[in-house]
């Protein structure tokens, strides 16, 4: 598995796309490049927006820069946090797969953060995960890209707790060696500061998370259950 | 029910725990007739790995009688009288389809541990710390086993417990380091410690063609043990293994070398003293001097087995030893589903009796004076069967 995970303050952040990072974004997400690696901290939620063709209009999220966002930069609360995984899955195509991650119910099976997932309709859903002392964030979602057996790609939208994209991407791994899933979230906790909402949502580690969630999605694929631990005896702590 | 449980170094206590209950559909839940102590859990009893929790409850050898199955388990029966291989696999990852079962990518819930120092997790273990999953071990009246259809080995009338418990781990254990030394007719194997596994592999290297087996450790009953086995032995404390193993094979050395110890390892004079001092520290979780010795040791050319367990890291490995003599090393914990048939059978025919190994047989009452005498070689003590 790789990762990258970041955060940054870098001011360039909203400005027009640069063409040649659009490029490698597009062809991470088609697969043919395979990390991202070196990629610029341009958000992906713009990326992935560029990419569907720019006909969805997100608050913050393309255009011009509200006063909020440019205080918000200017405070250095504009962090984010980008994560990067990938499991191979064997004897499951990816038609399979997408199959099961494409009804975003059944994510918090595997997705131990989230409590819920409700489809609204077909492109829109909510989501619910835990946060500490019983407490709960909340968003709404958006599919902003829809490629059948290939990829999903989203974004929450106006008004979320933490405001987050992402996309998922199902690949035949070279040689008949299985399915390749790769993973990209983005966190941009809006105006709260990098720490206090994500580890809101996460705990310390929102890498280890999501990794642990991605095992967990392969456990369930491949062995049709997920290992665990959870209730069995022990002796006096 | 009774459990042995981990409490801290040096301090295992049986105690009563809930029975196991069926977590998932694939598990179910073994009445355990016949468990042992294995000289790795000696690694934990000694404090050297920072995973376990106080409470744990240890054992990975062991076998008995199914008494509860998941849903999804179609092809044991309760009744069934099965052997557990301490390696969990799920039978249907990358790994588990090329029969390399220790290698499991799905058995182990706290892989992320692993993940951090290895780069890359093994297979959930019972009984071995949260490192490699933190499952309840089966040195206990009952327990769950996950992945019950491909992790239980069903066991054929007629064979007593013993002839059968060491299925588990040190036979295909000593088997698959015995394999891992390439043995080609007319070889010389070289094979550090004489404990459980060492014996296996000692007869293992014969069942697989070896010509000669020189055995070296320092405990005279293991050394007898070893000669019993047909191997010809080195006691450490007398003598210069290295020189003998040179004079022995006509200054070619050994084709093979095996450390059948591991990271514990005592080591003699200086080099001995500069690992324990290191280790003490914390500048050094593994104590090499076996391997040190073995590489040296080995023929230009040869082989290097390793089913001596290690955790952490070493120190002063004679890495240029190893590239200049062309030398391969093979290790890994071990593929113990892919050996059950042929050890089976080996057994069956009367190849071997692994009941040879057993010194000791204790009730489970007894765990926390078998690990104390196994621990310290006292009463001959070299294998330890426990009975729930």
């Amino acid at each position: 598995m790789e990762l990258q995970s970041n955060s940054t303050t870098d001011p360039k952040n909203n400005q027009p796309e640069n063409l040649s990072d659009t490029e490698r974004w597009g062809s991470l997400l088609t697969g043919s490049a395979l990390v991202l690696t070196g990629l610029s901290q341009r958000s992906l939620r713009g990326v992935l927006l560029a990419i569907a063709g720019g006909g969805l209009a997100y608050h913050g999220a393309a255009g011009q820069k509200s006063l909020q966002d440019t205080v918000t930069e200017a405070a250095g609360l504009n962090q984010r946090i980008r994560v990067e995984k990938t499991v191979t899955i064997q004897n499951k195509s990816p038609e399979e797969l997408y199959r099961v991650w494409r009804d975003f119910e059944n994510l918090p099976t595997f997705m131990r953060h989230l409590k819920s997932v409700t489809v609204l309709d077909d492109r829109r859903s909510h989501w619910v995960a835990n946060a500490p002392l019983g407490a709960s964030v909340e968003w709404d979602a958006e599919i902003i890209t829809d490629q059948e057996n290939q990829l999903i790609a989203w974004a929450s939208v106006a008004g979320a707790d933490v405001d987050n994209s992402g996309f998922v991407r199902f690949q035949s791994a070279r040689a008949d060696r299985g399915t390749e899933v790769k993973v990209v979230i983005e966190y941009s906790p809006p105006g709260g500061g990098l720490t206090a909402a994500i580890a809101k949502l996460f705990g310390e580690e929102p890498e280890q998370q999501i990794g642990d969630d991605l095992s967990r999605f392969k456990m369930l694929m491949e062995t049709g259950e997920i290992a665990t631990t959870e209730g069995q005896p022990t002796g006096h702590h | 029910m009774k459990a042995v449980c981990w409490q801290g170094t040096h301090n295992i206590q049986v105690e009563t725990v809930p029975d196991p209950k069926i977590l998932n559909p694939r598990d179910a839940i073994i009445k355990v007739t016949s468990t042992a102590i294995c000289g790795s859990d000696l690694h934990l009893y000694n404090g050297y790995n920072p995973t376990m929790k106080k409470g744990d409850i240890l054992g990975h050898e062991f076998m008995g009688e199914v008494v509860e199955l998941g849903s999804a388990v179609k092809n044991v029966q309760i009744g069934d009288r099965v052997v557990v291989p301490f390696t969990i696999s799920c039978g249907s990852c990358f790994f588990c389809n090329r029969e390399l079962s220790s290698l499991c990518d799905n058995s182990n819930p706290n892989a992320w541990m692993v993940e951090k120092v290895m780069g890359h997790s093994p297979s959930g273990l019972f009984g071995y710390s949260h490192l490699t999953g933190g499952y309840a071990g089966g040195q206990a009246e009952y327990a769950r086993v996950p992945f019950a259809d491909v992790g239980l080995f069903k066991i054929p009338d007629g064979l007593t417990d013993e002839q059968v418990v060491f299925l588990t781990d040190i036979f295909p254990t000593g088997y698959m380091a015995a394999e891992n030394c390439q043995i080609q007719p007319g070889d010389t194997v070289a094979i550090w410690g004489c404990g459980p596994v060492g014996q296996f592999a000692i007869r293992s290297a014969f069942l697989l063609g070896a010509d000669r087996v020189i055995a070296i450790d320092r405990v005279p009953e293991r050394l007898q043990m070893a000669k019993d086995g047909g191997a010809e032995i080195l006691n450490f404390e007398e003598i210069e293994v290295g020189d003998a193993l040179k004079e022995m094979t006509g200054g070619r050395g050994p084709d093979a070398v095996m450390d059948a110890v591991g990271m514990e390892a005592h080591g003699m004079g200086l080099e001995g003293f500069y690992d324990q001092a290191m280790q003490k520290v914390g500048m050094e979780s593994d104590r090499p001097n076996v391997l040190r010795q073995a590489i040296v040791a080995c023929r230009k050319g040869g082989t290097v087995s390793v089913p001596g367990v290690y955790t952490g890291f070493v120190d002063k490995m004679p890495m240029g030893a190893f590239m200049n003599k062309g030398l391969t090393m093979k290790t890994g914990q071990t593929h113990v589903h892919k050996y059950l048939h042929t050890l089976l059978n080996h057994v069956q025919d009367g190849k071997i009796d692994p009941t040879f190994v057993i010194s000791h047989r204790m009730s489970l009452d007894d765990a926390p004076h078998g690990y104390q005498i196994f621990k310290d070689k006292k009463d001959s003590c070299i294998k330890i069967v426990l009975k729930p």
